[in-house]
């Protein structure tokens, strides 16, 4: 195959990955790729200066993306990443501080960082890439596994019913949520701008096949068997009582936008609160080689 | 009339087939060639049919695919593609 134009071809999502670390180490037929795509397109049409972004991803398969990024990013302990990036958004304000993790991390393992993050409404953009399973681990059973789903530590199918995450973080507080799968690269794209330009604590869930571990043990061969699943069974119902919208194996996926409300955030109570004792934290020197020199300046010890 | 094409990087496709699925047009299938890993990768069947919209690239988890758009006739680049 041959093309003929006479410009160079560039894919845009290249700008935020570190192509060094590309091919990724995700199966064939997963999902998070797919989600990375929408997050980058969203990104760069928000116009965000790509150095104020910061991501931070704690352990597992879509922990990875934090490396993929070509922002700054941190690869954190197993289920702290909304702790750190809590102490990152508190330190520098200025920042766009975005949680991109897995199920198993963010609502298992680090479940209460979750549902505190919402309670204070941090201002933060969490997108959990729910692929229902521990899947870096070795496909044990999560909390967001489905009743009857079979995975390693349930062979005979999970007797416990699943944790509805939407629900959560909403009756904690969240001023946004939304879930939608990876089948809907289109609508993910426009939510996460719109939850981009928001403030306080966002939280979009992601369904994404995970055919090595999930799948293969629950009739979804590869991660094209899931893709077809999600667009049979997912059901587009914006403002759904989150109550409503529980993932039950074999019904209804409901997707869509379900929780917009303003609240005010964490920092701009503690402004409030704290008045004239609010003292943000000096200038921070620049990356430039004069940095040196700015920060002897501003330094009066 | 094809509006547009792909570009493939083959050797970062992993053959998942999510582009082939969801193209709205039909325009790719995955070849019997393999890549160095063994996978294989998708190429225009029906090239005609493209219309550039991307969405093979919206899908592809390895970000191996890229769709983009023709000029126009007049000589404009297409909106937002041109480098």
């Amino acid at each position: 195959m041959s093309t003929t134009v006479d410009f160079p071809i560039h894919n845009p999502v290249e700008d935020i990955l570190r192509m060094d670390r590309i091919p990724t180490i995700w199966c064939p037929g997963c999902g998070i790729g797919t989600s990375v795509n929408s997050f980058a397109y969203a990104l760069l049409s928000t116009g965000i200066e790509l150095k104020k972004v910061a991501i931070v991803s704690g352990i597992g398969c879509s922990g990875r993306v934090s490396g993929y990024t070509k922002m700054d990013s941190f690869h954190v302990t197993h289920g702290r990443a909304i702790p750190f990036a809590t102490g990152l958004k508190l330190a520098n304000p200025e920042l766009t501080v975005v949680v991109y993790s897995g199920d198993g991390d963010l609502t298992s393992i680090g479940g209460n960082h979750l549902i505190h993050a919402a309670r204070r409404n941090m201002d933060l953009l969490v997108v959990c890439v729910n692929n229902m399973i521990y899947a870096m681990t070795g496909g044990q059973a999560a909390a967001t596994t489905p009743g009857a789903a079979i995975s390693t530590t349930t062979p005979y199918g999970s007797f416990e019913p699943e944790l509805n995450i939407a629900h959560l973080v909403d009756a904690a507080g969240a001023s946004f949520v939304a879930r939608w799968t990876v089948f809907h690269v289109k609508m993910l794209e426009k939510t996460m701008k719109e939850a981009l330009s928001k403030k306080g604590f966002r939280f979009i869930e992601v369904l994404s096949p995970c055919p090595t571990l999930y799948g293969r043990r629950n009739n979804l061969a590869d991660g094209l068997a899931a893709m077809k699943d999600y667009k049979e069974r997912s059901k587009i119902r914006n403002g759904a009582p989150t109550h409503e919208t529980a993932l039950v194996q074999g019904g209804e996926i409901v997707v869509g936008k379900f929780v917009d409300r303003e609240r005010p955030d964490y920092l701009t109570l503690m402004r409030q609160q704290l008045g004239a004792n609010y003292h943000p934290l000096p200038p921070q020197p620049d990356e430039n080689p004069e940095a040196g020199v700015a920060k002897e300046d501003c330094c009066s010890c | 009339m094809a509006r547009g094409s792909v570009a493939v990087t083959t050797e970062r496709c992993k053959g998942c087939g999510f582009c082939v699925e969801f193209c709205p047009t039909k325009v790719l299938a995955l070849s019997s060639a393999f890549n160095a890993k063994g996978y294989h990768a998708p190429y225009m069947e029906d090239p005609d049919k493209c219309s550039g919209c991307n969405l093979c690239g919206m899908y592809c988890p390895d970000f191996a695919i890229y769709g983009y758009r023709f000029p126009k006739e007049t000589g404009e680049p297409a909106e937002g593609k041109q480098q």
